[in-house]
């Protein structure tokens, strides 16, 4: 908790003083002259194997804003932490001859493992459905494309609302509307949810600038999530060694069998 | 005082797995049996997944048979070559177990696979046990003698071909319903992560006629080996094995055993049986409730993991 604080300490200073080392410059093309810079201290984060969670700190600047529009409040930001993405199967159970079995079921293509959301306020007041259906943004609005075949497609949102409200409630995808503050004018701060089952590998952070109900401007920086500990380490033993594993994990149960067996012979 | 299962990938109050390992270790000293079909449904009860209770039942199997096993192999009651043919056979159906459960599991049938499995195993032996028990008790409060079996009986097993000399057991026999039957252990051994004794040891004595002298040490030594072997595949095809929650469970396991074999000295037979019977019985009927009552959620999700 210590070493996160002083990270968002860290990155204050940065975001303040210069372009810090881990901000990338995401350019785009477009006919507003706002331009959005966020920074984070660090593109790793370490997680000991008694993180319960924790809030995730982004500064970032709007530049090249209208003082008018500013004044009015007419600026929304709206920042994610995106999980790294894998197939995810939703099932549906049924009544057959009494027992409940899995009868139907559906794969969504590349869904993240963990969203975060934080935003100025209600994203849905921010922009138009239709706007936010287009990024992507919000567990609402996210793209959940069906793997292989789905028949006619009928019950294509029973298995979304499924999908979301699961991931919702087991805390994977959070929302916060009103996590983004303004600390002054133009500089604002985000603070995001890591989950305290947070997914292993590379996350993104984005930030989206709207002025009006339109999109502006986006950025995105990595963000490496590395678990750490002896937790961590059989993880990866079961999954890079998996014969030495298993091995090992008999090995375990032999000494102890036998062991036990010896220390109590001799009472 | 919690712990993190790294590949169950959730934490767990220590004390609950320490004493289940205990309660279960007790029981499986007390009455003789390896505890597997006990350790399993009380994991999944706890909301283990079942492909990690599975798996890590099996480990826990091997610490709980490997001392019983040296203790036959000192005493010289294990048949090396009977139990090597069983072994043979139980190796190639814990192989094919193991490609089922991956199987089963691609295709979201596993859960419901195991719990099926266990209803129906627990229920049929359960309720063998106690039919057979109650029996025993009844002639022993008139003071009957039960009738003994007689050894020399043969059945149409006996006329199988690929006879082979056992000279420990000194009985002739066809490998094919020996190899078969450890094929079928073998079988739920991976799927189930049970031993096996409770349904080796009675088919041993009744279908294949083998001495009851070396019947328990042969089939503690195909029920390490096989187990052993199960955890190995399993870690690698599934990477369903955890050594933590195994662990724990094996700590507590061969503690709780070496007290219930104190307490299993002083009851008598029928009564361990049909104590032995209604416990194995009740956790069948608590898994067939979960089958039958509606879930709390009928959609589950899964992904890499193995879902929440």
């Amino acid at each position: 908790m210590f070493a996160l604080a002083r990270l968002c300490l860290v990155s204050l200073l940065l975001a303040l003083a210069a372009p810090a080392a881990a901000q990338v410059r995401e350019d785009e093309l477009s006919e507003f002259s706002e331009k959005l810079e966020i920074g984070i201290s660090t593109d790793e984060i370490s997680i000991t194997s008694d993180f319960r969670g924790a809030d995730l700190t982004i500064f970032g600047a709007i530049d090249g804003f209208d003082e008018k529009l500013l004044a009015q409040g007419k600026y929304s930001i709206i920042v994610t932490l995106e999980g790294p993405k894998e197939h995810a199967t939703v099932r549906r159970k049924e009544r057959v001859f009494g027992i409940w079995v899995n009868t139907r079921s559906m794969t969504f293509e590349l869904v993240p493992e963990s969203y975060s959301l934080s935003s100025t306020r209600d994203i849905e007041t921010i922009a138009p459905p239709g706007e936010l259906g287009n990024m992507g943004i919000g567990v609402d609005h996210m793209r959940l494309v069906p793997l292989g075949f789905v028949g006619d497609g009928s019950n294509l949102g029973e298995f979304r609302n499924a999908f979301r409200r699961i991931r919702e409630t087991s805390g994977v995808y959070q929302r916060d509307p009103g996590g983004v503050r303004f600390i002054s004018s133009s500089l604002f701060r985000a603070s995001v949810r890591l989950p305290a089952n947070v997914p292993n590998g590379v996350h993104v952070v984005r930030a989206y600038l709207f002025r009006d109900g339109l999109f502006v401007a986006a950025k995105a920086l990595p963000l490496t999530v590395v678990k750490t500990g002896l937790e961590q380490a059989i993880t990866r033993a079961a999954h890079d060694q998996p014969l030495i594993y298993g091995l090992f994990a008999v090995l375990l149960a032999v000494i102890t069998g036998w062991g036990a067996s010896l220390l109590f012979r001799k009472e | 005082m919690t712990v993190y299962l790294p590949i169950a990938e959730l934490s767990v109050n220590i004390l609950i797995i320490l004493g289940m390992g205990a309660a279960v270790g007790f029981l499986s000293g007390m009455f003789g049996v390896g505890g597997g079909f006990l350790i399993t449904p009380l994991l999944i009860f706890y909301n283990i997944p079942p492909v990690v209770a599975v798996a890590t039942g099996a480990n826990q199997v091997v610490a709980s048979s490997i001392s019983g096993a040296i203790t036959h192999f000192r005493r010289g009651t294990i048949d090396i070559k009977l139990g090597t043919v069983l072994l043979c056979g139980g190796l190639v159906g814990a192989t094919l177990g193991v490609w089922l459960f991956s199987l089963l599991r691609r295709v979201g049938q596993l859960d419901l696979v195991i719990s099926l499995l266990y209803v129906v195993l627990l229920g049929s032996v359960g309720g063998l046990m106690l039919w057979e028990s109650i029996g025993a008790m009844r002639k022993a409060a008139k003071n009957q003698s039960t009738p003994r079996r007689r050894p020399g009986q043969h059945n149409w097993i006996h006329g199988l071909p690929l006879k082979m000399r056992f000279k420990k057991s000194k009985i002739y026999l066809s490998v094919i319903p020996v190899a078969t039957l450890g094929f079928a252990i073998g079988i739920l051994t991976s799927i189930m992560g049970v031993g096996g004794g409770f349904i080796m040891v009675p088919a041993m004595i009744y279908l294949l006629r083998i001495p009851t002298s070396v019947v328990v040490g042969t089939s503690l030594f195909q029920i390490v080996f096989v187990s052993a072997y199960t955890v190995i595949v399993q870690a690698s095809t599934n990477y369903t094995v955890d050594i933590v929650l195994a662990f724990v469970l094996m700590i507590a396991g061969v503690i709780g055993a070496q007290y219930g074999v104190r307490v299993g000295q002083r009851l008598r037979g029928e009564q361990l049986r049909a104590l032995l019977a209604l416990l194995v019985l009740a956790v069948g009927i608590r898994l067939a409730i979960e089958l039958i009552i509606p879930p709390k959620d009928i959609y589950s999700v899964v992904s890499a993991g193995f879902g929440f």
